[in-house]
């Protein structure tokens, strides 16, 4: 398969408080056409900044980002984000939300209603359509969000920690939804997480970032074959290895993130 | 692997038909519960007014000793007194002319107002280098009550229509400026995020993000000066007017046409009530989605 996105020595720093911060550096990570790759690590290792970067949505300090070939330079309609607090606009229906990003891209009225239903349907909120968000649970909200990142058919998708407001036995049942909709769109998608199970359960392949300043510590393929068709995925042999390997890898970046934060406390 | 998600489970929620099982219908309340329980509404809403009226009717008439009132009649007659002072203002016309005067002078502050602060705000607040500039500023005026300056709009304007439509406006801005600048300033960054990362440039992420955002607290700040343009209205009437409700009050206590001067002062109550009331109801209209 061929190279989707691809990250060049990717570095980017912030300046707080008149220091210079470094979030990322030297990342480079190639992500393959529809695959599902998961990047999980330490809580402000710049998971997020990532993601940002790759959404075109704050400036590269270093390095290149590389989507089909050509480098990010803004955001645009060949990637859509899925948000931890969903994002939608509280004025609009399900359906109105959905149709927000059709209408970004310019499509016609009827084709844009056409296109809402059908998406809202595939993510399982037929008959929702008129709904506002305040009307809607966390989870259904997210939902709403996922069908109008996919509405308007980016080639990729990026996920920044969408399940991590959400109650345990929602957060399930969405990712089975997520890997559904994965498997029949075919989107390349790129997930964050913090969460270990989560990151095994989804991705072909996880990345785990160190501490800050975020850099690649590895990335662990998880060779699982047909997720949504096994049945208790996590109580197979394989996931527990991959979710021990995984958590091998984080334990350390995790301890030394702690301990940087109360360092930097002590100050 | 649990196949549950959210969404079977507040489906369930909904009635599912049962085969042999009727559902039985919501209990229907007896006319007499629900006639009771709208009684109640209607005397709780009314009894604290209801006793206010009736210490008004009664007072004054209340005779403590020979000649001697619990409230001087002269400077508070009963209530009755009062009403038929009203009714006869009302069958003159006297009073529907005051009452056109006071507003047509107010609708034209607050409407020039809203014409006026609701672009300037959206345009404050959308360039936040000027908000930071300016706040400052637009908080001090919003802090100079307007009846302060009531003395300067004579001066420059005279005592004409221009400076009492002009006090009205001045007092009406501040309100309607201040709340949108801040309704263009607190639009939620992660909606702005979202906007953006769909591609929408300035143009269109105001039009269709920041502007709808920010209607509900636009129209806080309208009730506002709705309600600040009757209260500045009275007091810019009792300064040389020739008509509207401020004049009729102050007219007639110098008179001492006393029933007639709390006939206005009803009539003025009565107006900002309502006036208030369809404002409440418009702001309802415009921030359904407001709810959480």
């Amino acid at each position: 398969m061929t190279a989707k996105i691809v990250f060049e020595n990717v570095g980017k720093t912030f300046q707080a408080r008149g220091r210079t911060v470094t979030a990322l550096q030297n990342i480079n990570l190639e992500v393959r056409d529809g695959e599902f790759l998961v990047i999980v690590g330490p809580s402000g290792c710049g998971k997020s900044t990532l993601l940002d970067l790759l959404g075109g949505l704050s400036e590269i300090s270093s390095g290149r980002i590389l989507v089909d070939g050509k480098p990010v330079t803004g955001p645009g309609l060949d990637r859509g984000i899925v948000f931890q607090q969903y994002a939608l606009l509280p004025w609009r229906t399900a359906q109105g939300n959905v149709e927000f990003g059709l209408e970004a891209k310019g499509v016609g009225r009827r084709e844009r209603a056409e296109k809402a239903r059908e998406y809202l349907d595939l993510v399982g909120l037929s008959g929702f359509h008129d709904r506002y968000p305040h009307e809607l649970s966390g989870g259904m909200k997210q939902r709403v969000a996922i069908a109008r990142s996919l509405a308007f058919d980016p080639d990729v998708l990026l996920m920044d920690e969408p399940f991590a407001a959400l109650d345990a036995q929602t957060r399930d049942g969405l990712q089975d939804e997520l890997l559904r909709i994965w498997e029949k769109t075919g989107k390349t998608i790129v997930f964050i997480t913090h969460g270990i199970e989560e990151a095994v359960y989804l991705g072909q392949r996880v990345a785990v970032l160190t501490s800050r300043p975020g850099r690649i510590k590895e990335v662990v393929d998880v060779p699982i074959d047909a997720r949504s068709a096994t049945e208790d995925l996590r109580s197979d042999p394989q996931f527990t290895h991959y979710r021990h390997e995984i958590w091998s890898l984080l334990r350390d970046e995790v301890d030394r993130a702690r301990s940087e934060e109360l360092e930097s406390s002590d100050v | 692997m649990s196949s549950i998600t959210d969404v079977p489970v507040a489906l369930s929620e909904r009635v599912v038909p049962v085969a042999g099982v009727t559902a039985s219908p919501a209990p229907v309340n007896p006319w007499y519960r629900t006639g009771a329980r709208f009684l109640t509404t209607v005397f709780t809403r009314i009894a604290a007014i209801g006793a206010l009226a009736l210490v008004w009717q009664l007072a004054p008439q209340w005779e403590t000793a020979p000649g001697e009132y619990l409230v001087d009649p002269t400077f508070l007659p009963p209530l009755s007194e009062v009403l038929v002072a009203w009714w006869d203002l009302l069958i003159s016309g006297e009073l529907w002319t005051h009452t056109e005067a006071s507003l047509v002078r107010s609708a034209a502050g607050f409407g020039l107002a809203i014409l006026i602060a609701v672009p300037l705000g959206l345009l404050i607040g959308w360039y936040s280098p000027v908000a930071n500039l300016l706040n400052p500023l637009l908080e001090v005026f919003r802090n100079t009550a307007a009846l302060a300056i009531l003395p300067v709009f004579v001066l420059i304007l005279g005592l004409g229509e221009t400076s009492k439509i002009s006090i009205i406006l001045y007092g009406c801005t501040w309100p309607i400026l201040l709340n949108t600048v801040s309704a263009v300033r607190t639009v939620d960054p992660l909606l702005i995020k979202s906007a953006r990362s769909l591609g929408l440039g300035p143009v269109r992420l105001f039009q269709k993000v920041v502007l709808p955002a920010a209607v509900p607290t636009i129209f806080t700040g309208i009730r506002l000066a709705g309600a600040a343009s009757i209260l500045i209205l009275i007091a810019a009437e009792m300064v040389g007017a020739k008509a509207g409700l401020g004049y009729l009050i102050n007219y007639a206590q110098y008179n001492f046409a006393v029933p007639d001067m709390y006939a206005g002062i009803i009539t003025i109550s009565a107006i900002g009530l309502i006036v208030n009331q369809l404002l409440i109801v418009t702001e309802r209209r415009f921030s359904t989605w407001r709810t959480n």
